[in-house]
């Protein structure tokens, strides 16, 4: 085994995989580091993969020939279309994964990649130059793997602390190691490093739970799949169940707040507000009788159930309490009870758009590392870390996801001009241009970018093209022109001098069916069609907004900038620039309390240095 | 960054001259030439000396520490005795002091705008504050740089992020039962509301109004004795009067103020029906595109205005104290030689700019506010009406997007704030 690579990237979870296997995509050799090769894939919180906004993620992820789409498809064992009520751009398509199957779906996707090798170690610390150009890696066992470029994405194992009740363990995973050495590294080169919190729910026996006292709540009909290439749905398919909350439990999680750490004061980092812990949502909406819990089975072959919304680090002996008062958990069995885990993250203003530590120059970080939330996250980011590792490592065409056009790019543009407070998940009130980034159109948006940066494997690429010539053949059909009086014949009640228009303009009328007008709409690419020409409107009407956009985007801000020397500035505003380093005006402007009063002071500025 | 500074007080000589630092050295500039500075926001009385050690002036000095001052910076204030040499020395001795320079129109308001102290309006209240001439611009201007807009803008803003984080509530998350019940309560009849608040708004006379004042255009077929009634009016000749018609060929215009409100009174040529004068021809078009555009048309023909000027007239009945002139009807009896009825006129001109006028109770927004803020109305009317819970996110956002325009401020977590204050999101 080569002890050289172009790229490595360190952790095998969501994130690492994403960005090994990209790198390795683009030509990179690439060496994947990992504490422990079988879990590679693991799901550490709850078995469930997209959702709002993440749907969206998983899908631009998949147009770059990505894993997580694929391994979700192999794994599934409960669709839903969430949203599925309202317009598609807010579809968000989540599967339930069987845990076994899912992390064997990405071992294999692994393992079958060129030019990627899977190395066990802990790393201890990165090499770097004296001028902090990264060099490699140094294990603890004293070796070292060199590299032109290494991405960091140790999930919540850097410096992972976890709580339950009164008892500490270190670790970032319940009964794993963390990496406590490359964190007092990382800490003590002065990176902007910070703790949050997450949370994970006990983990209940299925045989125990009384299903029959229990709504169920069955798979989707509809054979859509995460994967627009996936051939079918391959697993048989399972029910979840619903119940909630009552006020003996709250009564019971009351008594015993004091025992948990996050209101002893215990953890100093932040959880995410919308996915607090059942003791932060009876602290904070005291009033509520109730809250709803989903009781999600974790696979085909295992009595493992997830309760979905009751995160928890109260003692072991509250949370079966708690949970034996709700209805249908009476005799129920903790089979693993909840924690919370606290870890080191990296503010991620410290990193460019391109996901590079500035001043450290081959560095990458991806996922929870930049203080995110959620496995959908954490691929997006490993997939534009690894397709950027590969470029820095090999002289390639890095990739700058535009907001306008990706949810990867609402996403590392929030993260490396605004911050973070909480851990970040993707909503899709983040992306201005929501009717734009729909699910469905994720191929359209991002295929060719991905093919230019040779992210596609052979049979993907084909795939695209056939996409391509399909849709071409549907715009021929939307370009055809229907008289009002056709449609009246076909029963579609349109206004009778509503003329002539092309199929396309009528789709905006709530009258006419799609199958009127030669369209078959349950068909994926008929469906992203028909959305394309009634939102049309709208998004003509951002146009000028994305130009706005762009423009501001394209206007460089002088590298290194010193924004305390902008006259007029406040010492706040100073402050979050200066974190934030803004490398054009365009995402100068989408800082914190940048007005544009302040905005056309750093342009003016700008302009002044550079002449 | 730059530290400035400039006579804040009006030109001397005057009793007293406020000379202004603002900046991140203007209190090392205060120990400069006072040797000394008080506690900040305490008086204290200096000698201020030049860079040579001269005395310069006594003085009270004062200073006023960032960032709760009006520019968001170190602020120092010299009150000197106002001479010019005074001034100009104190002046001279500041320019010497490293970092700083003499501060351009408008400065001290920009640096408060740039540091985030005032907003947008705040400042278009200052700099109409500076410009007032009557006495209700000047107190339209002070509420507005007082933020009486600022606070009218940012109650809709509320309101429409209210709405917004209900509608991206249900969108992002729709699968949470407490949102499910909670939320989406009628949002098109909240956005139908503020709609039609915003409607109101609009809908009140532009505040322009004070600054430009009302134009009043006197109208009517030549040799009417419309100039003559101007001059009446604006109380000096300022059109030619004679008895030949057509003595007036352009418009003549006139301002005056009376009892706090502006006025331009506009004389145009007569409105002959035909003229074979070219020059007057040109005239008499002007006059009707005056006619049109008027606040108030004093109607001078005997014969009745066209329908178009019907709205905006008082008739008049003209030269009332010439012999043998009569049938005033029900017009108003008016000499502009004798002065008969000049005061009923004035009444009922008052009467009418009362009207044209926006009432000094609420915020008067300006031209470039209210198109903004009809461009959130609009927004949100088409919101109320959409069926598509995407369609009326998007509507919405566009109206958030128009409001923090009109203040100059943006902030998108706001939403999100909204979202996770109401409602118990997670599973």
């Amino acid at each position: 085994m080569t002890q050289n690579y172009d790229v490595i990237v360190v952790g095998g979870g969501h994130a690492g995989t994403e960005a090994a296997a990209v790198a390795a995509r683009r030509g990179a050799r690439t060496a994947l580091l990992t504490f422990d090769r079988s879990k590679i894939g693991a799901m550490s919180c709850n078995p469930a993969i997209g959702g709002l906004g993440k749907g969206q993620l998983v899908r631009e992820v998949d147009a770059f020939d990505g894993l997580i789409a694929r391994a979700a498809d192999a794994a599934a064992i409960h669709y839903r279309m969430l949203n599925r009520s309202k317009g598609s751009a807010v579809w968000g398509p989540r599967v339930q994964a069987d845990r076994e199957l899912y992390s064997a779906a990405i071992q294999r996707a692994i393992d079958a990649q060129p030019g990627l090798d899977v190395v066990e170690g802990e790393v201890a610390a990165l090499k770097l130059s004296t001028n902090n150009r990264v060099e490699g890696v140094v294990l603890a066992d004293g070796s070292v793997i060199s590299a032109r470029a290494v991405v960091l994405a140790t999930g919540t194992f850097l410096g992972g602390r976890i709580f339950r009740g009164e008892d500490r363990e270190t670790g970032g995973r319940v009964g794993e190691r963390a990496a406590s050495e490359l964190a007092g590294q990382l800490r003590a080169a002065e990176l902007p490093m910070s703790r949050l919190k997450t949370g994970t729910p006990p983990r209940l026996d299925g045989r125990t739970i009384a299903w029959g006292e229990l709504a169920e709540q069955a798979s989707d009909a509809e054979l859509w799949t995460m994967a627009p290439r996936s051939p079918a749905r391959c697993n048989p398919l399972i029910f979840c169940a619903i119940t909630r909350t009552n006020e003996a439990a709250h009564d019971i999680i009351r008594r015993d707040l004091h025992r948990s750490p996050l209101f002893g004061g215990d953890i100093a980092g932040v959880g995410p507000r919308y996915c607090p812990s059942i003791e932060d949502k009876i602290h904070r909406f005291g009033d509520r009788d109730g809250h709803q819990v989903f009781l999600e089975p974790e696979g085909l072959d295992t009595p493992l159930v997830y309760p979905n919304g009751i995160s928890t680090s109260l003692p072991a002996d509250t949370q079966e309490a708690m949970v034996r008062a709700m209805p249908g958990l009476g005799a129920v069995r903790i089979v693993t009870p909840g924690y919370a885990v606290e870890y080191d993250h990296i503010d991620p203003r410290a990193l460019d758009a391109r996901l590079s530590v500035d001043g450290f120059d081959g560095l990458f970080c991806a996922g929870q590392i930049n203080g995110t939330t959620g496995y959908e996250e954490a691929a997006a980011q490993g997939l534009v870390a690894g397709i950027n590792a590969a470029a820095y490592a090999c002289d390639l065409a890095p990739y700058i996801a535009d907001r306008a056009n990706s949810y990867l790019g609402v996403m590392i543009d929030d993260l490396v001009t605004q911050g973070i407070t909480e851990p970040y998940r993707m909503l899709t009130a983040r992306a201005e241009f929501r009717l734009r980034l729909r699910a469905n159109n994720a191929w359209t948006r991002l295929g060719p970018k991905a093919r230019e940066l040779g992210c596609l494997a052979e049979s993907s690429s084909r795939w695209l093209d056939a996409r391509i010539e399909r849709r071409a053949a549907l715009d021929a059909l939307l370009d055809t022109s229907y008289s009002a009086g056709v449609l009246r014949e076909a029963g579609d009640q349109v206004p009778i001098d509503a003329g002539s228009k092309p199929a396309r303009e009528w789709l905006r009328f709530p009258a006419v069916k799609p199958a009127t007008l030669g369209l078959n709409s349950d068909n994926a690419d008929v469906e992203e069609a028909i959305e394309d020409a009634r939102y049309a409107p709208y998004v003509e009407r951002q146009d000028a907004e994305v130009r706005e956009l762009r423009q501001n985007d394209s206007i460089a801000l002088p590298v290194g900038l010193a924004f305390d020397s902008i006259p007029g500035l406040s010492a706040e505003m100073i402050d979050r620039l200066s974190a934030a380093r803004p490398q054009t005006l365009g995402q100068a402007s989408r800082v914190r309390g940048i007005t544009p009063a302040a905005l056309s002071a750093i342009l003016l500025h700008a302009k002044r240095v550079a002449a | 960054m730059e530290t400035i500074f400039a006579l804040s007080s009006g030109s001397p000589p005057a009793g007293i001259a406020v000379v202004r630092v603002s900046g991140p050295r203007a209190q090392s500039a205060g120990v400069a030439l006072a040797g000394s500075l008080p506690e900040p926001r305490r008086a204290a009385l200096r000698a201020l000396r030049g860079p040579d050690g001269g005395e310069l002036d006594r003085a009270v000095v004062l200073w006023f520490d960032a960032p709760h001052t009006a520019t968001g910076h170190d602020i120092v204030e010299f009150h000197l005795h106002g001479g010019r040499a005074v001034v100009a020395a104190v002046e001279r001795a500041l320019s010497t002091v490293p970092g700083l320079r003499a501060a351009e129109a408008g400065e001290f308001t920009r640096q408060a705008l740039i540091a985030g102290r005032i907003d947008l309006t705040e400042a278009e209240g200052l700099g109409d504050l500076l410009e007032a001439e009557t006495e209700t611009a000047r107190r339209a201007a002070i509420q507005t740089s007082g933020g009486s807009v600022r606070r009218r803008t940012e109650d809709w803003t509320n309101a429409v992020l209210g709405i917004a984080a209900q509608a991206e509530a249900m969108l992002d998350h729709a699968d949470e039962d407490d949102v499910a019940a909670s939320a989406g309560e009628d949002l098109s009849r909240q956005c139908a509301t503020l709609a039609e608040q915003m409607t109101a708004a609009i809908d009140q006379p532009a505040v322009e109004r004070l600054k430009d004042g009302i134009q009043v255009v006197l109208a009517g077929p030549p040799n009417a004795g419309k100039s003559t009634l101007l001059n009446r009016m604006v109380d000096r000749e300022a059109a030619i009067v004679s008895p030949i018609a057509g003595t007036t060929r352009d418009r003549i215009e006139a301002a005056i103020q009376r009892n706090g409100i502006a006025y331009v009174f506009s004389d145009t040529a007569g409105l002959a029906v035909a003229t074979d004068d070219p020059i007057e021809a040109v005239g008499i078009a002007r006059a009707r595109e005056a006619a049109a555009a008027a606040d108030i048309v004093l109607w001078l023909d005997d014969q009745p205005p066209p329908d178009g000027l019907l709205d905006q007239t008082i008739a008049i009945f003209a030269r009332c104290d010439e012999a043998g002139r009569a049938g005033a009807g029900d017009r108003l009896a008016v000499s502009g030689v004798t002065g008969e009825g000049i005061e009923a006129l004035w009444t009922r001109i008052e009467q009418r700019a009362g009207e044209l006028t926006p009432s000094l109770d609420g915020a008067l927004l300006n031209r470039r506010q209210r198109q903004l803020l009809a461009v959130a109305r609009d927004a949100l009317r088409d919101a109320s009406l959409s069926h598509d819970l995407l369609l009326v996110a998007e509507n919405v956002r566009v109206a958030r997007g128009a409001l923090d325009r009109i203040t100059g401020r943006a902030d998108v977590e706001a939403v999100l704030d909204g979202i996770f204050s109401r409602f118990c999101i997670g599973k």
